[in-house]
């Protein structure tokens, strides 16, 4: 009898635990529409999911999250601050053409690279819409091998007339990639991961506790425009140390040319991401020193970010009022700013873990160290 | 039963069906074009052709209607570590990959996404360019050891973005090029269901028209069609293409009658004064030289036969967010079977002229 497939079975999946991250918020999340400045969606999901957990909670004047969990014992526990930005980088319609076509302009890092060809969803009414790009068929040498910028494109709704698109889409509103989110074979894949997975973290840690510690936490806006929400929000709580939960890019791709890659900035697949210098930021080295320390005892996989550009909200935090002692924790993700990031469970849930133990063991004497 | 045209053409989409590999597209087809013909049969190249007999006495002319069913798409070329690198089958356009969502058609379907690597991972020269197809990586999530076990060199990739319903019942989905034209042939068997026909027409659903017009070429020479009409997608206009308006036709305009040595000039007169007749919007798209579709191969099968095209429009082709208007498919669809039922009778072949 021929052979049908000569490939030899693969063995059965991993077997599967409860994930310690709660994916179906996680899922709600990153589906949701929340650009830079127009974050309600999504500040309303946080509201739902942290009501019943935290002991104050506040909407501050520039949408930020503010909630309270206090200690579990004690007469003066450290004020510790963990903050996850609920924006995300998207596009702002600007304009309506005579043809019922979107101009639109970038908000947040957005490559040209990827928007050509894409889905959008546009506005609260959700309307579907796509990128255009013109026929490779019409298209000859150069144009073909040109990145089409930003400005040259349109968002099409279908609609037709320039009345038509008004109906449905005003100036001003927000659109985002259309990509649904999707749980992979021990990964997710969806928009937004930067950073609904450091909201959902944060949100899970709310959920757990007491702790020693008197908890607060931020759910940040406009993080990816100049990390507006973390500077008034530290400045608000006055936290004696803080910690910002975010995503950081995992460059970990092979070299097309065959060369070493060595400016991967952080791997799949080797845990939490701990930071000790980006663009605005210089870590807390007591702060790094206790995350290091307390992944080793419990035997926790992490990695320190290749020191480098980049930034997350620890960085305006760190600089409010007299100066606050900040690090940065983050999930490796692949592909943040484009239609579909991608993580890994297992990283994500190593994070976790190290968020947990750290909110159990911190004591105000690492600081004094 | 009648054919709901907007579900249809979304499972048509959803089938990889990639050149050379149509089996997917052939089983959603299948079972409906059983329903609204009297034999389906498949040849040995995979085109698949549905016959509606004609009541005219035998022997009776053969009208061929021709829809290449086959999609673009990738193929692995070689796993590196996590990745899949891949080559493309078809005319892929590497400007809107990166971000795309993908299947790897593994020994299981795999989901990922077309990775774009970062600036300092690519060849200088193309750091501000487009990257090349092979730069970009097929990137599924799993571990190395993992993805060994379930992709491989020879896998086939196809785009994965889910159709969406725009305004003006537009829908935006991949492969619609051509699976558009699959479904209009449809609607013109179901059309045909009320309206009797002299002649025998021929559904035939063509393979790898994207490579080599494989399909059409073989199906022409074996069916032997006294006249045939392939139906396929053209240029959308909008925006994008204002340049190039010379060479589109508006969506929502109706059908698009192809004009040119590539096309029989009597055939082209008989569609517009049918589609007239009919009250059926349509265009007409001049083509100088070729067509580029299956008619190319049609047209110079044995000794030669008479040879229509009509297109429907299109947007965004050759991307994953490609765009038509419902009612051009439908009408494409109405206009075929008001061909075949109100133009071609005995005397058809006889007065049909080149001048």
């Amino acid at each position: 009898m021929p052979k049908k497939d000569a490939r030899k079975s693969p063995p059965a999946r991993p077997a599967a635990h409860p994930p310690l991250g709660d994916l179906e918020l996680l899922r709600s999340l990153s589906n949701t529409a929340a650009v830079s400045g127009d974050e309600g969606a999504v500040r309303k999901l946080v509201l739902e999911a942290i009501g019943p957990h935290v002991d104050e909670v506040k909407v501050d004047t520039l949408g930020n999250v503010l909630a309270v969990k206090r200690a579990a014992r004690g007469r003066q526990p450290p004020r510790l601050l963990l903050a996850a930005h609920m924006d995300e980088v998207g596009l702002m319609i600007v304009d309506h053409d005579s043809d019922g076509g979107l101009r639109f302009e970038v908000v947040g890092g957005v490559s040209d690279r990827v928007l050509l060809g894409k889905a959008v969803i546009v506005g609260p009414r959700r309307q579907p819409g796509v990128i255009g790009a013109a026929p490779i068929h019409l298209l000859s040498g150069d144009r073909l091998e040109t990145v089409v910028r930003s400005g040259q494109m349109r968002i099409d709704l279908g609609a037709g007339s320039q009345e038509a698109a008004r109906r449905q889409v005003a100036v001003g509103e927000r659109a985002t990639f259309a990509t649904e989110f999707s749980v992979l074979e021990g990964a997710v894949r969806g928009k937004a991961l930067d950073d609904r997975l450091g909201c959902t973290t944060l949100i899970g840690l709310l959920r757990g506790g007491p702790y020693p510690v008197e908890l607060h936490a931020a759910f940040t806006v406009q993080e990816e425009v100049g990390l507006r929400g973390a500077r008034v929000a530290g400045y608000a709580v006055e936290p004696d140390a803080a910690i910002a939960l975010d995503c950081t890019p995992s460059n970990d791709l092979p070299d097309s040319r065959g060369r070493e890659n060595t400016q991967y900035n952080a791997r799949l697949g080797h845990g939490a991401v701990i930071y000790l210098a980006d663009a605005h930021t210089i870590s807390d080295s007591r702060l790094v020193a206790f995350l290091c320390r307390t992944a080793e005892a419990a035997g926790l996989p992490y990695q320190i970010r290749q020191p480098g550009g980049g930034g997350t909200d620890a960085g305006a935090i760190q600089q409010t009022r007299a100066g606050v002692p900040v690090v940065s924790v983050s999930v490796p993700a692949r592909y943040l700013h484009t239609p579909a990031a991608l993580a890994r469970i297992e990283d994500w849930e190593n994070t976790i873990r190290l968020l947990q133990l750290t909110l159990e063991q911190f004591d105000r004497r690492i600081l004094k160290k | 039963m009648s054919l709901d045209l907007l579900a249809h053409l979304k499972a048509l989409s959803a089938a990889p069906g990639l050149s050379g590999y149509e089996a997917s597209a052939r089983s959603v087809i299948r079972p409906v074009w059983e329903r609204l013909s009297d034999e389906v049969h498949e040849d040995r190249v995979g085109t698949l052709w549905a016959v509606r007999r004609g009541r005219g006495p035998e022997p009776r002319p053969r009208l061929m209607l021709a829809a290449h069913m086959d999609a673009i798409g990738m193929i692995v070329t070689r796993r590196e570590g996590e990745f899949l690198r891949t080559a493309s089958i078809g005319g892929i356009d590497p400007r809107v990959l990166p971000g795309q969502l993908v299947t790897v058609h593994g020994r299981e379907d795999v989901p990922g996404v077309i990775a774009l690597p970062p600036p300092f991972l690519l060849p200088k020269a193309r750091r501000d360019n487009v990257a090349a197809l092979g730069e970009l990586l097929i990137d599924t999530g799993l571990p190395a050891r993992r993805l060994a076990q379930l992709a491989q060199t020879g896998d086939l990739v196809s785009l994965a973005q889910p159709p969406l319903e725009l305004m003006g019942e537009l829908l935006a989905a991949k492969s619609l090029d051509n699976r558009a034209s699959v479904a209009a042939l449809s609607v013109c068997l179901e059309a045909l269901q009320g309206r009797p026909h002299d002649w025998d027409v021929l559904a035939v659903a063509t393979v790898q028209e994207e490579i080599t017009f494989l399909g059409a070429a073989t199906a022409a020479f074996s069916l032997r069609p006294d006249l045939a009409v392939a139906v396929d997608v053209t240029f959308g206009s909008d925006s994008n293409t204002r340049e190039f308006s010379h060479r589109t036709q508006a969506l929502g305009g109706g059908p698009a009658l192809g004009l040119g040595p590539n096309i029989h000039s009597g055939l082209h007169a008989a569609f517009k004064t049918c589609a007239s007749r009919a009250e059926i919007p349509y265009t007409v798209e001049p083509m100088p030289a070729g067509s580029g579709t299956d008619a190319v191969p049609i047209q110079i099968s044995r000794a030669g036969i008479p040879t229509m095209l009509v297109s429907i429009p299109l947007r965004n082709m050759h991307t994953p967010v490609e765009v038509v208007a419902l009612k051009d498919i439908a009408r494409t669809g109405r206009l075929l079977a008001e061909f075949a039922a109100s133009q071609l009778d005995g005397n058809f072949l006889r007065a049909l002229s080149l001048d």
